[in-house]
C-alpha cells in the first residue's frame, strides 16, 4: 500500500502574532514555523500502518519556508520518500491543493492522508478539496484507518464523541483529526542523521491556477480581555478574589 | 444567480443538529436584507417529516434517495452540489462541524464557487464575511469575489433560537443521481459511558495544554474535588491519552453548560469554545494575557498554573 501524506509548516501560535503594513495578513518576515499538527497525526498514522503491513509512506509538501526541515523530520519518523512541489504560487488551500494534486496525479497511491485542518484554511480544508481536484473520494475527521485489500475502514468523528464507521474503495483522500497514538518525537540528531541519508525529490507544480474565490479585506485581532473582568495581583491575591466570586454567585 | 439563500440540514438520528437552526436564523436575516429566498436543503429517505422544525425556511428543498438514508460524505457532495448548480444561489450555508467539513470543500472545486470557512460572522448583504483563524487570536474579514458563494459557519456563532419555528414551509422534491458511490456507510459507534457525566455537572474544572504533563493532573483533580466538581479538558489532553474521551470538551467532545467552568491553561480555539461558551460562569486562568479564552470568560486571571492551583485550593 502506497501512502501519500501532504504536510505544511503553519505560524506557530505559542508566539506573538503580528499583522502586516497592508492589515490583510500576518507579518510574515519573523514568523516562527511549526508542523500542522493535525498533519503530524496524519503522518503519524500512516507510519502506523507502515508499522503494521508494510506501508510505503511519502511526505509530500509544497515549497516554502523551513519546509526542508520538516521533509527531514517526516523521514527521521519513518518516511520512505520526499517528495517538495516546487513553482506553486499563492497561499490558499485551492492553490495547495492544485498544485499538490499535479504532483499527487503523476504518483502511484493508494492513501492520501493529511490534517483534517490547519490554523490559516481560510478558504477551506486540504483534504477535501484536494480529493476533488484529484477526482478521488474521501473522509474527513478521521481518527481510525484500518486497510484491507482493496478498500480502508474508517472511522469519522461526529460531535459527543460519537463515531460514524465508512468503507472506502482506494484511492481515497481522509483527512486526519488524530492519530491511534501521540505522535512520535525524533530528537534532532536524527533529523540531522536523515538530512544527510535521504533525498527530497523535486517534482514541479505545473499549471496549479486555482483561485481561493475571495479577497481578504482585512486582518485583525479579537477585542482580546472584551469578555472578562481581569484579576490582578499575586497568585494567592487572584485566589482570595476568585473565592470571593464564588461565594458572591453561590458557586461556593 | 438566484436571490437564494441556502443551509445545508444537518440531521443525525432523526434529529436536525442545533448549527441547522444558527444558519437558518442567520440565514433568514440575510434573505431579509437582501430580499431573498431562504431555502433549507434536506437530504435523507424518508427523512420528509424533518420538514416541519424547518419553518424558518421560506421554502424546504427535499431530497429523497436509499444513498442517503444515513450521512455519507461522497453521497452528500453529490447531491449538494447538483441542487446548488440547479439553483445558482447567492449564498450556501455549510455547518463547520464534522460533516460540514466534508461536504462545503467539495461543493466548492465541483461547482466552481468560492468557498470561505470558519465564519463566525456574516454581513447581512453578504458583502463580507469574517473567519476566525489561528486558533481564534485573528479575525480575518473576506469579501467573496463573484456570484455566488459557499460559507461554512462555526457552530455556535449564532442564536439557534431564531432559526426554529414550527410551521409549514412548502416542500419541493427534488431529484439527484447519487450513485456510483465507493464509499459506503457501515455504523454508528456510540460513546462509551464515562465514569462521570460531564454535561451533569455543576461545577467542571478543565485543563489544557498549559497542565504541560500527566503529572500535574492530579493538583488539578484535588481542586475538582476540592470545589464539588469533575475535571474535564480540552482536545489535546484527549490526543495525549492524560485523560479519557469521554472528558473532552468541544467540538468533537461533549457541549456543557455547568454553573462553573474552571479553564486552567486553555487557550480558547474555536473548537474548544463552542463546547462551554454558554456555561453561567467562567473563569479563565492563562498565562498569556491575549490567549481568546479571556474574550468568552467572565472573569481572567493571567497567572502561572502552578502557583494558581495550590493557592486556589489552599484557601478551599
Amino acid at each position: 500500500m502506497n501512502i501519500i501524506v501532504p504536510i505544511k509548516q503553519v505560524p506557530d501560535l505559542v508566539e506573538e502574532l503580528e499583522i502586516n503594513a497592508d492589515g490583510t495578513d500576518l507579518d510574515r518576515e519573523w514568523l516562527k514555523m511549526k508542523l500542522n499538527e493535525f498533519d503530524d497525526h496524519a503522518l503519524e498514522e500512516a507510519l502506523l500502518m507502515k508499522d503494521e503491513s508494510g506501508a510505503n509512506v511519502t511526505a509530500i509538501a509544497l515549497d516554502g519556508d523551513d519546509i526542508d526541515k520538516a521533509l527531514y523530520a517526516a523521514a527521521a519518523k519513518g518516511a520512505d520518500r520526499l517528495v517538495k512541489v516546487t513553482g506553486a504560487t499563492g497561499n490558499s488551500t485551492h492553490q495547495a491543493a492544485k498544485a499538490l494534486a499535479n504532483a499527487i496525479q503523476g504518483m502511484d497511491y493508494d492513501l492520501v492522508m493529511t490534517g483534517v485542518q490547519s490554523v490559516d484554511d481560510r478558504d477551506g480544508q486540504l483534504a477535501v478539496i484536494l480529493a476533488h481536484y484529484l477526482g478521488n473520494s474521501h473522509v474527513s475527521v478521521v481518527t481510525g484507518v484500518q486497510a484491507s485489500g482493496g478498500s480502508v475502514t474508517v472511522q469519522k468523528e461526529y460531535g459527543a464523541g460519537m463515531v460514524a464507521e465508512f468503507e472506502a474503495a482506494t484511492p481515497v483522500v481522509l483527512g486526519i483529526q488524530a492519530a491511534r497514538e501521540t505522535p512520535r518525537y525524533v530528537p534532532v540528531a536524527k533529523v540531522r542523521r536523515a538530512q544527510k541519508s535521504s533525498t527530497i525529490e523535486e517534482v514541479a507544480a505545473g499549471d496549479a491556477a486555482a483561485d481561493a474565490g475571495s479577497t481578504v479585506s482585512k486582518m485583525y485581532k479579537p477585542e482580546t480581555g472584551a469578555g472578562a473582568e481581569m484579576i490582578d495581583g499575586s497568585a494567592e491575591d487572584q485566589a482570595a478574589k476568585v473565592i470571593e466570586i464564588l461565594t458572591q454567585k453561590g458557586v461556593k | 444567480m438566484s436571490n437564494q439563500i441556502i443551509v445545508v440540514v444537518e440531521h443525525l438520528k432523526g434529529n436536525i443538529e442545533d448549527i441547522t437552526f444558527e444558519m437558518l436564523g442567520k440565514g433568514k436575516e440575510i434573505a431579509g436584507a437582501t430580499g431573498g429566498e431562504l431555502v433549507a436543503l434536506l437530504l435523507g429517505n424518508g427523512a420528509d417529516g424533518l420538514a416541519g422544525q424547518l419553518g424558518a425556511a421560506d421554502k424546504v428543498i427535499y431530497v429523497d434517495d436509499a444513498n442517503l438514508a444515513e450521512y455519507n460524505p461522497q453521497a452528500y457532495c453529490k447531491a449538494v452540489t447538483q441542487i446548488v448548480q440547479a439553483n445558482s444561489p447567492k449564498m450556501v450555508l455549510i455547518g463547520n462541524t464534522s460533516m460540514g467539513m466534508d461536504i462545503a470543500g467539495g461543493v466548492s472545486v465541483d461547482a466552481n464557487l468560492p468557498f470561505i470557512a470558519y465564519a463566525s460572522g456574516i454581513a447581512n448583504d453578504g458583502s463580507s464575511v469574517t473567519s476566525s483563524l489561528y486558533g481564534g487570536k485573528m479575525n480575518v474579514d473576506s469579501t467573496p469575489s463573484g456570484d455566488g458563494c459557499i460559507v461554512s459557519v462555526i457552530a455556535g456563532s449564532f442564536p439557534a433560537d431564531a432559526g426554529k419555528a414550527d410551521g409549514s414551509p412548502s416542500v419541493e422534491n427534488a431529484t439527484v443521481d447519487v450513485s456510483g458511490l465507493s464509499v459506503t456507510f457501515k455504523q454508528l459507534i456510540e460513546p462509551e459511558g464515562g465514569d462521570v457525566d460531564i454535561t451533569q455537572q455543576e461545577i467542571l474544572v478543565s485543563v489544557g495544554r498549559g497542565i504541560q504533563s500527566d503529572e500535574n493532573l492530579p493538583m488539578a483533580e484535588e481542586l475538582a474535588a476540592k470545589l464539588g466538581g469533575a475535571i474535564s479538558c480540552s482536545r489535546p489532553i484527549v490526543d495525549s491519552k492524560w485523560l479519557a474521551k469521554t472528558r473532552q470538551v468541544g467540538k468533537s467532545g461533549l457541549k456543557v453548560k455547568p454553573k462553573l467552568y474552571l479553564a486552567l491553561g486553555i487557550s480558547g480555539a474555536p473548537e474548544h469554545i463552542e463546547g462551554m461558551k454558554d456555561a453561567d460562569l467562567i473563569i479563565a486562568v492563562n498565562t498569556d494575557p491575549k490567549a481568546p479564552i479571556f474574550d468568552y470568560a467572565h472573569y481572567g486571571v493571567v497567572q502561572d498554573l502552578f502557583d494558581f492551583i495550590p493557592a486556589l485550593s489552599g484557601k478551599l
